[in-house]
């Protein structure tokens, strides 16, 4: 299968080009140099990841998308310092990243609030654990930002999986953390509560300095979000492309069906696809009988 | 609802209906053997012993010794012997047990100086009481740490795995010879059955623990110290306390061995002797005190557990708020939050954008 192309915005628009090139002209806050992974396993290594490059700059929405199994969630885990890198390197800042730290936060797929917590405690507990005095009133606050004032003396487990995902968020977000790393944060959710977090997640990051990198299997998810869209090819996972979304920004749920977002939806699509050029050559399997006239 | 259904929890009132039907049935059928004389009964309790050279009031015989006896005194034309079918003697009725847990309280010990039933019994509450506040003070911290780094893991679980195949009582001469013969064999004895357990068990908890909350928690800026004492233990407390109530059962099991090792004491040593007088009672209600204490002492535990982890699907209770308060005074949650609508980082962005 081909791929579909992306029409050449930036030609067509000056608004678009001229947005791209102040993004480029902002700082680095993080970048990544040639990361590879490699997993030592029993029957031979796993090549997770090879030769990534990419840079994310002061407060872009940065999405990285891919096959499952491509190695999002290690690379998001290596620019979290969960994990180390068996070749290239992470800056943050010009940085080092080594182990990981309260100025890169994460929000991770599954639910992973401290369950003997209440909602405020857990999103203290960054605060308290870096000796931060006036961590309550601060706590509150983003508590309030995510909209779920009414629930601070609630355990986790009163709460719903978006509530949860918001209060991750919050807790994240409280550490003032340059980046913020999201594997997959709404892939739990259902698609009302996925389209409400997608609006929170952006009213969040135009009011807050700060840079995100999403991960998501959902075009529309990341088309809808990012500035730039990072496709990875698997095994190895590699770069594919570096997307620059041409929706004008601020986004509205409107756009969804704007030329430049299907299009962009498209291209991406056959991007991914054509990872799997043999897919016509699959055998066939007949589990019932049918009747082939209706073709 | 049904009775049964997979993974559901019943009702309260029916719960609490099985709870009382789970002591009942055995109290049943025990009350059943001793009250209904054709169940059972293989003896015959003499009321009259008639001519009976050897048999005397009071005694139980088997039926058939009773009846060859009844025969040949009536064939010798004498007085034959009545009595009532009974059980043995070292089966006792419920009632019987149950006046004899509240007489043997009352009763003096038969050898002055020989200590009462209570202070046997407070005897070998504190036995296990310090072996296993013994066993605990390291098995607990050991077992954490042996479940978080696989240093500690390496370095005493495969002896541990080793030690805790030997029974424990296989060291009761040992303990004597170095210890003594008071009380510090028999808190070794409990220390030793529990301990190796103890850590291993711990330790196997402690490995339960999820690692993103270890990993979440790396993120937010915890590490080395803080991150044990955050996350680890919070996270881990209500398994490992379960993990305690368990193992303190284990205890109580290791008791009846420590408390025959060098001279016998305790609520073993009052068994003993009440067996020795044949006084059956005793000895079922000694055993029966026993299991009050062990069933008492896990029921309080589970209720500060279902109190001390709130989060974990258990509730506060007042009276142990107000118990809590008592000792630590007043800590009331008050909270003024100021509402802001969003919460704004000093942007010095604007020029970049
Ligand atoms: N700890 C590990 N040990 C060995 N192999 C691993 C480990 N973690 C990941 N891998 C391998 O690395 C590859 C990438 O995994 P990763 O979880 O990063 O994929 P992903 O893109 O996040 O997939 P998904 O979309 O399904 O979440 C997979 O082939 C996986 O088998
Ligand atoms: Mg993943």
């Amino acid at each position: 299968m081909n791929t579909i192309p992306l029409p050449n915005y930036k030609e067509q628009s000056p608004a678009v080009a001229d947005r791209f090139r102040r993004l480029k002209e902002r700082r680095v806050i993080l970048e990544a140099e040639r990361v590879g992974k490699i997993f030592p396993v029993e029957n031979g290594d796993i090549q997770a990841l090879a030769d990534v490059s990419f840079k994310a700059y002061r407060r872009e929405f940065l999405s990285v998308i891919g096959p499952s199994g491509c190695g999002k969630s290690t690379l998001i885990r290596i620019l979290a310092g969960l994990e180390s890198a068996t070749a290239g390197k992470v800056l943050l800042d010009g940085q080092m990243v080594e182990k990981p730290g309260p100025e890169r936060g994460m929000v991770f797929q599954g639910y992973t609030l401290f369950p003997w917590l209440t909602v405020k405690k857990n999103v203290m507990f960054g605060l308290e654990v870096a000796g931060k005095g006036q961590a309550e009133p601060e706590a509150l606050q983003w508590i309030e930002m995510v909209g779920l004032g009414e629930f601070v003396n609630h355990y986790p487990d009163q709460l719903s999986g978006g509530m949860k995902q918001r209060v991750a968020i919050a807790r994240a977000l409280a550490n003032r953390p340059r980046v913020l790393l999201m594997d997959e944060p709404f892939g739990a959710l259902d698609a009302q509560t996925r389209a409400r977090m997608q609006s929170y997640l952006m009213q969040i990051w135009r009011n807050v300095d700060i840079t995100i990198i999403f991960i998501t299997h959902d075009l529309d998810e990341a088309v809808y979000l990012s500035d730039r869209i990072l496709v990875l090819d698997a095994n190895p996972g590699t770069v594919r492309e570096m997307i620059e979304v041409p929706v004008p920004q601020p986004r509205s749920p409107e756009q969804h069906l704007s030329p430049e977002f299907l299009a962009t939806k498209a291209h991406i699509e056959s991007l991914i696809h054509s990872q799997h050029e043999n897919e016509d050559d699959l055998p066939i399997i007949r589990l019932t009988q049918v009747n082939d006239d209706v073709f | 609802m049904a009775w049964l259904s997979i993974q559901k929890k019943l009702s309260g009132r029916k719960r609490a209906l099985l709870i009382l039907i789970s002591f009942l049935l055995p109290l049943i059928l025990w009350s059943t053997i001793s009250y209904v004389p054709f169940l059972w009964h293989p003896m015959m309790e003499i009321t009259s012993e008639g001519d009976s050279l050897y048999l005397e009031k009071g005694q139980r015989v088997k039926r058939k010794v009773f009846d060859r006896e009844n025969k040949r005194l009536a064939a010798g034309g004498e007085n034959q012997m009545a009595g009532v079918r009974a059980n043995p003697v070292y089966l006792p009725a419920p009632h019987q047990v149950f006046v004899a847990a509240y007489t043997s309280f009352k009763s003096k010990p038969r050898r002055p100086g020989d200590p009462w039933l209570h202070q046997s019994l407070a005897h070998s509450v504190r036995v296990v009481f310090y072996g296993f506040l013994l066993s605990s003070l390291f098995g607990v911290p050991l077992g954490i740490f042996c479940g978080v780094f696989d240093f500690f893991s390496k370095l005493f679980e495969p002896f541990f795995e080793f030690f805790r195949y030997m029974p424990a009582p296989v060291f009761g001469a040992l303990a004597v010879a170095v210890l003594g013969i008071n009380d510090s064999p028999k808190i070794a004895i409990i220390f030793i059955g529990t301990f190796f357990q103890q850590v291993l068990v711990i330790a196997n908890t402690t490995r339960q623990l999820p690692p993103s909350l270890v990993e979440a928690a790396q993120t937010l800026g915890a590490r080395g110290w803080t991150l044990l004492k955050k996350v680890v233990l919070p996270a881990i407390a209500p398994s490992v306390f379960l993990d305690m109530r368990i193992l303190l059962g284990w205890a109580w099991t290791y008791l009846i061995v420590a408390e025959v090792i060098g001279t016998s004491t305790g609520i073993t040593w009052f068994i003993n002797q009440q067996a020795k007088y044949r006084i059956y009672e005793n000895v079922y209600a000694a055993i029966l005190m026993i299991g009050i204490i062990g069933l008492g002492t896990d029921m309080i535990l589970a209720w500060i557990g279902r109190n001390l982890f709130v989060w974990n699907g258990g509730k506060r209770n007042g009276l142990f708020q107000f118990l809590v308060e008592l000792f630590y005074g007043s800590r009331h949650e008050t909270f003024s939050f100021t509402r802001t609508k969003y919460f704004n980082h000093e942007y010095d962005t604007a020029t970049e954008l």
